[in-house]
Formats: C-alpha cells, structure tokens, sequence
C-alpha cells in the first residue's frame, strides 16, 4: 500500500476536529487531576490513621490497575447502577481520576521536602497557620511542583487516544474511525502518530524552558 | 443457581485470559528490558551519531503514546510487508515503548555513578566494557531498580490496551463476557483484582531485587 496524499486531504478536517476533542478533553482532564490530586494528597497526610490509611489504599489500587479497564468500569458498569455517563463525561473524570492519584505525589512530596526548619522558624516567628502556608510553605513547596506537573499534563494529553476504546471521537477516535470505513490504516494512525509527537515534544520544551525560568529565579 | 454455575463458568475463562496477560507482561518487560540497557548505554556513548540515533528512537516512542504504537504495530506494519500476531504486535510496541522510558532511567543512573569510580576504572588499567560490566554497572543498577518496578507496573497496565488489538488477555475476556452475557460489574471487578494482584506481585519482586542488589553498598538516601 502506498501512501495517498489525496486521502490525507481528505480525512485532515475530520481529524483536526479531533484534535480539538482531545485538547479540550486534556485540558478539562487536567483541572479534574489537579483537584483530586490535592484532595488525595490532604488525605494522605492527614493526621487521621484511618483516613490515610484508606488515601493510601484507593490511590494504590488506581495506579496498580490499568486506565482502560476503570474507563470500561465507569463506562460499563455505573449504569447497571443508575448512573450513566456520556463518553466524553466517563472519560474525563477516568482520565483525572488516574492521574489524580499521580499528582498526589508531587504535591506530597513538594510539602514534604520543605525543610523542617521552615516549619519550626514559622512557628518561633508566631505565625498562624495560614499565614505559615501561604507565607512560608507553599511559596517554596509550589516551584519544584511545577515541571513534574507539566510531565503529568503531557502524558495524560498522550493517554487521551484510549478514551476511543469508549467511543469518544477524539483525534485517535476520528482515525480509527476513517480507517474502519475506507480500510486504510496507513495514513490515519501515521498522521495521528506525528501530531501526537509534535504537540508532546513542543510541550516538552516548553517545560524544559519553565523548568529553567524557575531555576533562575530560585537562584 | 444457573446464575451462580454460569458464573463461575465465565470467571474460568477470564483467568485464562491472566495467562496471556502475565505471558504479555513479561515478554515486554524482557524486550524493554534489553533495549533499556543497550539504548541507556548508548546514550552515554562518546560517539554523537550514536548518541543522536538513539536519542530520536527514544523521543518518538516517549511522544507518542502506547496505544497509538500498539495500533501501528498490528494495523499498519502489515501494509509495509511486517505481518505480526497479535501478541507479537504487543510485545513489540510494549517493549519499544517500555525501552524508550527505560533508556532514560539507565542513562541516568549511570550518570549517577561517582567521577571517581570511572577515574579508578581508568586507573586500574580496565577496557571500557570492563568498566562498564564490572565497576560501573553493577553500581548503577541499585540506581535503576526503583524506577524499572514503575516501568513493569506501567508496561503492565498497557497490556489491557492490547485488548483493542484482539490479544485474547484479561480485558479482552472481560469484553466478550460482557458481550455474551450482558452482565458488566463481575467480570470487570474480577479482572480489576487480577490486575491488582499481578501488580503487587510486580512490585514485591522488585522490592526483593532491591534487596538482594543492594546488599553490600552503602545507602546514599538513609
């Protein structure tokens, strides 16, 4: 099989259509993360045994079972219980639940490698809590944060093509679906291959050049 | 009581697809294993062309994501003369895809290895691979260690991806149980304990591995 520039032409405007599905889906995708990153990450570092303890336990079992398989539970299984999802829905709340449990860690181990010292000169200096958080703590616990962060959102944008496997017409769902009617798979999968290779290596950079902005400015 | 023989009937069939996905899961780990080791050396070679060839093996399976190269492994491979079996399309994207992770921690432990442990290979009088097999590496594994347990447990998780390249694994059963039986929430439960299972199972090895490797060296993180 040789490859067609026509059909390329012709399957562009289907796949730049999703390409648009799995950014916003990325973008969305990862305000879910972040937000349930820090629930979990409070969880885990609560002062409450049982409460950790179960944190650790629901974070654990997410990131030891593969992504597809919650989505096929999220999108299978909750309506036998009367919740039922559209697949964009089911997607996105999969894709930040999974990557949720990721970001926990960042956001624990940026609190936690703030040096003791800091916490214990916030409190000789008679600071309140809040004022020990937001004055103190986070502004050093928030740039280390930053690159693996970016990490998270970049792979997360690379795991949204599985979000096909339940229907949802994102750029890999568009391809899939015009190879299945015109049974040409060539051009579909190379095209969605090198747009995903050239959002994620620009993104990649991007973080590379925030990464060392941060740098400068720590220095 | 139909209900209850019928399902342990398809429970039966979805552990056979464990077989596969355990069958999966350690091809892959073995291939990602071997291109780690040869790409990560590679990237610390003196040579720029080496360097730079492995260096964009490296980024476009890092770019990419594994289900794209899955469906390039087994929908269009065949169409440039490379026709693969399910399986063999898995292990091969899984283990290209793990490798490309892989390459980056091994070039980074080795890295890792003191200045002063090259100097004293130099020293020594040592061959390049003598320093490399007997000095340097067996020090940079310890460095490996923790980082390759994440890349088996996520190599792990991509073989429920092959499921859509109809690789008969857990996933897959799942689906056609589901399929002919229209019940959803048992075999998805089941096949997400089994998953839990082989992961923790990953991980207790790895941890052992840590052990037994890094016996005899001093902890730099205590």
């Amino acid at each position: 099989m040789i490859w067609s520039w026509e059909f390329v032409a012709e399957i562009t405007p289907d796949l730049l259509k999703g390409l648009v599905v799995t950014v916003k889906i990325t973008l969305i995708s990862s305000v879910a993360a972040l937000s349930i990153g820090l629930f979990f990450a409070i969880a885990k570092m609560s002062s409450v045994d049982l409460v950790r303890r179960s944190a650790v336990l629901v974070t654990e079992t997410i990131r030891r079972t593969p992504l597809l398989v919650q989505l096929y539970f999220l999108f299978y299984v909750l309506p036998d219980i009367g919740i039922v999802l559209s697949p964009m829905i089911a997607g996105t709340i999969g894709l930040g639940l999974h990557y949720g449990t990721y970001v926990s860690e960042v956001y624990r181990a940026g609190i936690i490698n703030v040096p003791a010292g800091q916490w214990e000169a916030a409190r000789a200096c008679n600071l309140t809590t809040r004022q020990t958080w937001t004055e103190i703590v986070l502004p050093q616990a928030i740039p280390p944060m930053i690159p693996p962060l970016g990490n998270y959102v970049i792979a997360m944008f690379k795991e949204t093509p599985i979000l096909s496997a339940i229907t949802v017409l994102d750029l890999m769902g568009e391809a899939l679906a015009k190879a299945n009617f015109s049974y040409r798979y060539l051009e579909p999968i190379t095209l969605v291959a090198v747009g995903f290779l050239f959002v994620s290596l620009c993104s990649a950079a991007l973080i590379r050049l925030l990464e060392n902005y941060l740098k400068r400015q720590a220095a | 009581m139909n209900t209850f023989e019928s399902a342990i009937g398809y429970s039966w069939f979805i552990l056979t697809g464990a077989v596969a996905t355990v069958e999966l899961t350690l091809l892959s780990c073995l291939l990602a294993l071997i291109l780690a080791m040869l790409a990560g050396i590679a990237l610390t070679s003196d040579q720029i062309a080496v360097r730079a060839v492995t260096r964009i093996y490296v980024e476009i399976f890092r770019g990419t994501s594994v289900f794209v190269q899955l469906f390039a492994a087994y929908f269009v491979l065949p169409f440039v003369g490379v026709s693969l079996s399910p399986l063999q399309s898995g292990v091969l994207a899984l283990g290209l895809n793990g490798g490309a992770y892989g390459a980056e921690v091994v070039r980074a432990a080795l890295n890792a290895v003191g200045r002063d442990q090259r100097e004293a290979t130099i020293a020594l009088n040592l061959t390049r691979w003598q320093a490399l097999w007997w000095v340097i590496l067996p020090q940079a594994v310890v460095f490996m260690l923790p980082s390759f347990g994440n890349l088996a447990i996520e190599l792990m998780k991509g073989t429920a991806v092959a499921s859509l390249i109809t690789v008969s694994e857990l996933t897959f059963q799942a689906q056609v149980v589901r399929g002919q039986t229209g019940d959803t929430a048992m075999p998805f439960l089941l096949i997400l304990v089994i998953y839990l299972l082989i992961a923790s199972a990953l991980i207790s090895f790895v941890r052992w591995l840590e052990r037994r490797f890094g016996r005899g060296i001093v902890s730099a993180n205590t």
